[in-house]
Parts: C-alpha cells; structure tokens; sequence
C-alpha cells in the first residue's frame, strides 16, 4: 500500500517509463519516504537560495567582455547569446571582433581585448585542412597561455539518450601534446610530427583537475593515457598525475588506458566523473563523450589560464557547421548558452547564470522548440525566442548605473553605451537587438564624468 | 529490481533534488589556484561565541572546507581592539565572529562597533526568511535588512552639557547614505530581488531622515525596474508583525536597522537562525545576523544548549563571499535539512539538543 500512495503523489514527475518500480524494496523506500516528507518544488521554477550571495560593493558594475563570432555558424550562436544576454539585462556587454578562420594569425588587437578583458567568449574558427595556416583556435590558446580546457558532458533532463547517469568533466590539457605544431618533412614523402610532453605542463593541468574536482565536489579523478605504448611521454603525465593524487587523498584516482576508456564510454559511462587527458586523447574523448550525453549542440565549455578564460562550445567536433545548417539558420545555440551561463559564474553574477541554465533547461525539457540535431526542426532564432520567454518574468528594462567603480575607467565606457541604449528603449518602446558597434555609432558622444548623472 | 529502482530514484533525486535545493550542472570552473585554502580571522568572542564558533570550526573540517581560522581572544570588556587584530583582518580580508558583550553604562564603547569604523564595514545585511520545516506565526517571510553600519545613532559622539543633561548626537552624511543606498540596490539588482523599501522616521527628524531619503530616490531613479517605496519606522514594525510578505529588501540606517532587523528575524524563526554579514568595499566580517544585542545567557553558555544554525548558515555565506560555492551549497543544504527533519533541535527552536548534538548532525548529512 505504501507503493501505491508513492505512485499517486509522484506520477506527475516521473517519467512513464519509471513506473516499472513495482515492487520496491524497503532501502528504496527509504529514499522516497525522504523525498515525499519535502515534496520537491516543480523544477522548472528559478531557483532561490535563500543564503544569498552577499556582493562586495561595486560588484554590480557592468564587465566588458570580448566577443568572437568566428566562421560558419558561429556568428550565429554568439547573436544568440548576445541577444539572451540582453533580454536578462545582465551586467555584461560584448566587445565584437572579427576573426576568421583563414587569416593568418590572431590579430593584435583581438589579444590585446582579451587581455584587457580577461574574459572571451567564441563561435568556432574553421582551420583550413592542409598545410600552411596554423590553427587560430590553438595561437590564441597559446599566447594567453590558457592550459585547462573544459567540458562538462551531462544528460540535460527530457532530452532522451541512450546513455544514462551521464556527468562527465573532461578536462584537457591545452597547450602541447600532439598539437604543439612542430612538423617537418625530413625527406620528401616523410613527415615527422613532434608529441611534447613536460613535466611543468602535465604538473599544472593534474593540478588543476583535482582542483576543480575538490572545489565542485567530484568524487573520482580518471587519468586517460596510452603508456603502455608511448611509454615515456604518457608515463611522465601519469607521474605528474599520481604525485598530485597524494595531495587529495580524498578523491579517487585512477587511470584507464585510452582505448579502453573509449570503449567503456560507450558501455558504462556511469563509471566516470572527472576525466584528465593530455591534448590529442582529450579532444576524441570529450567529443565522445559529448556526443553519448547528448550531442556536441548542448555541451558546455571552457578554456581557463592563470589570467585569462575562453568560454565557447564545449566539444564541437572541429567543425563549424554544414553550409546547409548557416543557410537555413538551424545551428542549435544551447551549448554557447550554457557556456555563456558559466562564463557568467566565472564573472562572478551566479544569479544571472542560474536564470539563465533555468530557462534553457526548461525550454529542452519541454520538447517544443529543438533544433535538428535534437529531432526537432525549429531555426536558432525560435530557440532563442523561446529561451528569452522562458526568463521573461524576470525581464526588466535595462537599469542605470551610476560611477560605482572609479578605479576602473573601462566601466565608464560601458555606462555610455547602456545609458544610449536605455534611452532609446524609451524612444522606440521596444528594445532594440544592435550589435554593440552600431550602437557606439548611434551613441551621443559621451562625456566621461565621474559624477552620477541620469538620461531623461 | 532493487537495484534498478535505486538507481532510477538516484536519477529523480538528481532532478528534483532533495530539500528541494537544486544541484547545479553547469559547474563553478575555477581559475587555476583558487582551490588554495583560505585563512579567516575567528574571534570566538563572549558568551555562547566561542561555543558557536568550534561548532563552525567543527564543520569546517568535517567538509574539508578550503579555509583554516586565525584565532584572536577579543573579550567585550576590553579598552580596546587588540593589536594584531586588525592587522589580521586586513590581511585576510575576511572575519568570521562571535558576539561581543557590550557592558552598559558609560567609559567603554562597544568594540562591535569599533570594529565596524575601524574597517568601514558600512553595510550590515540580515537574511530572515522561513527556514523549511521550522514552524511560526508568520509564513511567506524572506527579507533583506540592509542597514546602514557606520553612522546614524551609533557615533558615538555623547556629552554632558551639564550635569544631569546629556547630549547623544545622529549624524547622517550624504555620502554614507548614498553608498548603503547604492549597496542595497546593486544587491537587489545582483540577487533578483524585485522591491527596495526605505525606512525612516522623516516626518520627524526632517533633515536627517530627509537626507537618508533623498540619497534612496536619486539611487532608486538608476534602477528602473527595482520597485522603491519608502515607510516610516513605526508603521513598519506594524507591518513587519501584520503582513511580512510585502517586504523584500530594506534600507534602513543604523538604529531602525536594528530593531527591524531583530523584528524581522523573530518573526520567521528566531535570532537563533538567521545569517548575516557586514561588508565594506576591501574587508567582511560575519556574525549572527540578529543577535538581539547579548550573547546568551548564562544557563545557556552552562548547559551548552546555544543554536549554532545561525553562525553555521553565516559561514555559509562567508564562504560564498570566497568564491567557494560548492561548499557553500552543501553546508546549507546539510542545514536545511537537519532543520527539516526537526529532531535535533537545540532550546530556542523548541527542542532539547545540546549545541554539540546539532553539531553532529549537520556533518552527517554532509554529502
């Protein structure tokens, strides 16, 4: 009898093909019984936490963030971004940088943003197959030194898989391995390709994933390797992974051969929980990964270094879209949302990150608006469309800012082009989705007071 | 069978969550380094303080917190802070504390206070909201007291003119109640809070409530969508026992502050429940967020029977303030839950558990 009360009161929220518990036993109950003593608020509502985050004065100050379109469909997905990111009204505003994926280098001033910015945000860069153009994506790694890459490969809840408890964080070094770049044609018809692994390297990104694994509360640390063969190069990284091991001795570690981890991937991917890899192994087993809880169109991601962070989609398979997939505008934007959602996080405004994670996961889980790689047949636009609603009884107009910060001259910058914006707002009644370079040209020229003042 | 339904409940808990806490997918990604513990200053204090502040010790390392504490013995009967004090503080940027008994009657001014002007923590925030599972009069409740920390009635600046008369002064500045009118909007902004009310008694003290109130409606004008209503301090206490539901956050300055902030908190659970903090633009120091003005009394230091729920969901908030919200989520979540279960309860909530039984409670339900 006690079944069947459990039935009735959580029909609503199981899944049909969960109601094949009958019978259950008494350590399951015991479950329930505290599920059901605090029946759980619907899921999709904001959550509030109640222990708020005390700001520091000056927090609320408006960030300056560099954005990267990049080829393909990226221009579509950071539009996307940009566009959700206004209908929250959060604190941040773009700084757009053309790049493309042929050019030969990064250009000066894009690192210079980042630099000045600490943060990026980035549709994809296509690199041209073939000799000559070095990838753009890995310079700009490079250069900022940015050694983490993340992804965190999860079943988003109503999207259906055939895998599930996936949680997976793949955390991969980014700076050397099979891609530091150095080839070269020893005779004509062989090529030799440099694999460098150093200890400095391998040192800071094993220290680094237990970091994150202690600092999110992850339980277990798997080292993906292929020693067995390479037995000098992967058998330095696992040294450097099991010295940083010791340190935590409250998280697991072990280490899975890399062929053998691929497989298990695909067979029990329950097994797993933080996963650090070197550069080539990372690259296949994040995509795999990603693509077994969902697909690369709803992973999140990012790039981090001491100083600098590159949030972009988290596992794209190394391209950027069909020709098919730009021309109809059908590119699913999920993945950049949720990376723009912890790029938010890294900023420090987790309000505006968990409203927007609560907007995207309920738009999947409703089902109506997925994109084609999701079975679905809605464009990007109608995704956003639906996201900005689901987050629209928080939308508010745009709030003025006063000087908050007077340390920080670039945020007076900022305040010109939110208060034009705001001011057209009142004009036009509606707000208006211009990139931020049209509207610095639509902007009065601003006059930087360190005063309060306000636009009427 | 068992072993499916466990695993499919472990799936549904993993959606809904229990205690109704959602649990975040899309991690925290640190910056490389932030994983390095932390040192905060303790100041265990009088009373039941240094009662609280092992209990917070205690949890601490039961959840292997990034954090370790730099003890200073501060006793509220002293003539001063003492020396390496502030230098610590202002080294670790952040303080973790328990009460200071203030004796009454004149020659020593309260180091509470001193602490507070001495490191321009000029915002004092009380969180008072109905905690699950713990029954009042009052439902609906969560309000944020933001209270001027600095000025106002406590300057401090008394004198007898003549014998017999004696002279306290309120001093309101500008440029104080511009920033803690700043503060509470950018936290209502960054917090999404909707409602910024005013509290005041200017049809009174004209000039100096005058003040406070002009620096909220040029703040208020900045924030559009923040809704901003002004009440005089009498009414609102009426209200605050009436109807607890129509507030969301409030300004005050210091003496107003208290008392709604006493109020508020008793009304949703007790002061023995409700975290705060006081924040200023370089340093933070968190306490109980409503302690009522003591520390206890003597048959509750004896019998070690004193609440640590409050000082546990402040270092809640501490640690958030470090940028540790994963530890911040499971200590709350711990809390909330050994509250919802209602069986360890210490005196004030109606129970008969000793601080250390509460204690052992919160680090059970660790996960």
């Amino acid at each position: 009898m006690f079944v069947l009360i459990v039935m009735c009161r959580i029909a609503d929220l199981l899944n049909p093909r969960y109601l094949s518990i009958l019978p259950m036993a008494r350590r399951s109950g015991s479950i329930l019984s505290r599920l059901l003593a605090n029946p759980p608020p619907s899921p999709f509502t904001a959550p509030t936490r109640s222990i708020t985050y005390m700001p520091r004065p000056g927090d609320g100050a408006p960030r300056t963030v560099t954005l990267i379109p990049g080829d393909g469909i990226g221009p579509l997905v950071t539009g996307a971004v940009e566009q959700v990111m206004e209908a929250m009204h959060a604190p941040v505003h773009f700084e757009r940088y053309e790049v493309r994926g042929n050019m030969r280098k990064v250009p000066e001033e894009v690192i210079e943003s980042v630099k000045r910015n600490k943060v990026c945000l980035k549709g994809g860069l296509a690199t041209p197959v073939g000799g000559g153009v070095s990838s753009l994506n890995m310079q700009l790694r490079k250069e900022l030194d940015i050694f983490a890459s993340l992804v965190n490969c999860i079943n988003v809840p109503g999207l259906v898989t055939r895998h599930e408890n996936v949680d997976i964080v793949v955390i991969r070094e980014n700076t050397e391995g099979e891609y530091s770049g150095l080839e070269h044609e020893v005779v004509p018809g062989v090529v030799e390709s440099l694999k460098v692994i150093t200890k400095f390297c391998s040192e800071r990104i094993a220290r680094y994933a237990f970091e994150y694994a202690y600092l999110n509360n992850r339980k277990k640390v798997t080292a993906v390797h292929k020693a067995n063969i390479m037995k000098l190069a992967d058998g330095l990284f696992l040294e450097s992974c099991r010295e940083v091991a010791k340190n935590y001795p409250a998280i697991t570690y072990n280490e899975i051969i890399v062929d053998n981890c691929c497989m298990q991937l695909v067979a029990k991917p329950e097994q797993f929980d933080v996963m650090v890899t070197p550069n080539l192994y990372g690259n296949l087993v994040a995509n795999t990964a990603a693509g077994i809880a969902g697909g690369t169109g709803v992973m999140p991601g990012g790039n981090v270094g001491a100083e600098h962070a590159i949030f972009e989609q988290g596992a794209s398979a190394g391209n950027v879209g069909n020709d098919k997939m730009v021309e109809q505008k059908k590119a699913n934007p999920v993945a950049l949302l949720l990376s723009s959602a912890m790029m938010l996080r890294h900023l420090r405004f987790p309000t505006f990150a968990d409203r927007l994670e609560t907007a995207v996961k309920q738009v999947i889980q409703e089902g109506k608006w997925r994109t084609k790689d999701l079975g679905g047949d809605c464009t990007t636009q109608e995704v956003v469309d639906a996201i900005e609603m689901a987050s629209n009884s928080d939308a508010r107009p745009l709030p003025k800012f006063g000087d908050w910060d007077v340390n920080d001259p670039a945020t007076a910058e900022g305040f010109t082009v939110i208060f034009s914006k705001a001011g057209e707002d009142k004009k036009t009644g509606r707000s208006t989705s211009k990139t931020t370079s049209q509207r610095k040209q639509d902007a009065k020229p601003a006059v930087k007071k360190w005063l309060c003042f306000t636009f009427s | 069978m068992s072993r499916q339904s466990l695993s499919l409940l472990k799936n549904l808990g993993r959606i809904t969550s229990r205690s109704g806490i959602q649990t975040r997918s899309v991690t925290y990604m640190p910056r490389p380094g932030d994983g390095k513990p932390r040192p905060v200053t303790l100041i265990p204090g009088d009373g039941i303080g240094p009662l609280v502040t092992n209990a917070v010790e205690q949890v601490m390392e039961a959840m292997h917190a990034p954090v370790y504490f730099e003890p200073f013995d501060v006793h509220g009967d002293m003539k001063s802070l003492p020396e390496g004090l502030l230098e610590s503080i202002k080294k670790n940027k952040v303080c973790l504390k328990g009460g200071l008994k203030t004796p009454v009657g004149g020659g020593v001014s309260s180091l509470n206070v001193n602490l507070r002007k001495e490191l321009d923590l000029f915002a004092s925030l009380v969180n008072c909201f109905n905690l699950p599972g713990l029954a009042s009069r009052h439902e609906n409740v969560d309000i944020v007291v933001i209270r001027e920390n600095t000025e106002g009635e406590y300057a401090g600046l008394e004198h007898e003119v003549v014998p017999g008369v004696v002279e306290s002064l309120k001093v309101i500045t500008k440029f104080c109640s511009e920033r803690i009118a700043k503060y509470a909007f950018e936290y209502a902004y960054l917090n999404n809070r909707k409602k910024v009310t005013a509290v005041h008694k200017a049809n009174i003290m004209k000039l100096a409530d005058g003040l406070f109130l002009e620096s909220c409606q040029e703040v208020a004008k900045k924030y559009p969508s923040i809704a901003y209503n002004e009440i005089i301090v009498d009414n609102c206490c009426m209200q605050l026992v009436a109807r607890p539901e129509q507030f969301d956050v409030m300004v005050t300055p210091n003496l107003y502050g208290n008392l709604v902030a006493n109020t508020a908190a008793g009304i949703a659970g007790g002061t023995g429940v409700m975290p705060g903090g006081n924040v200023g633009a370089d340093y933070a120091v968190f306490e109980q967020g409503a302690s009522a003005g003591n520390v206890g009394k003597d048959t509750t230091e004896e019998q070690k029977n004193a609440n640590p729920v409050a000082l546990l969901l402040s270092s809640a908030m501490m640690l958030r303030h470090l940028q540790f919200p994963s530890f911040a989520d499971r200590l709350e979540t711990s809390v909330k839950r050994v509250i919802a279960e209602g069986k360890c309860r210490t005196e004030d909530l109606g129970g008969n558990s000793t601080t250390q039984e509460v204690v052992d409670a919160v680090i059970a339900n660790l996960d």
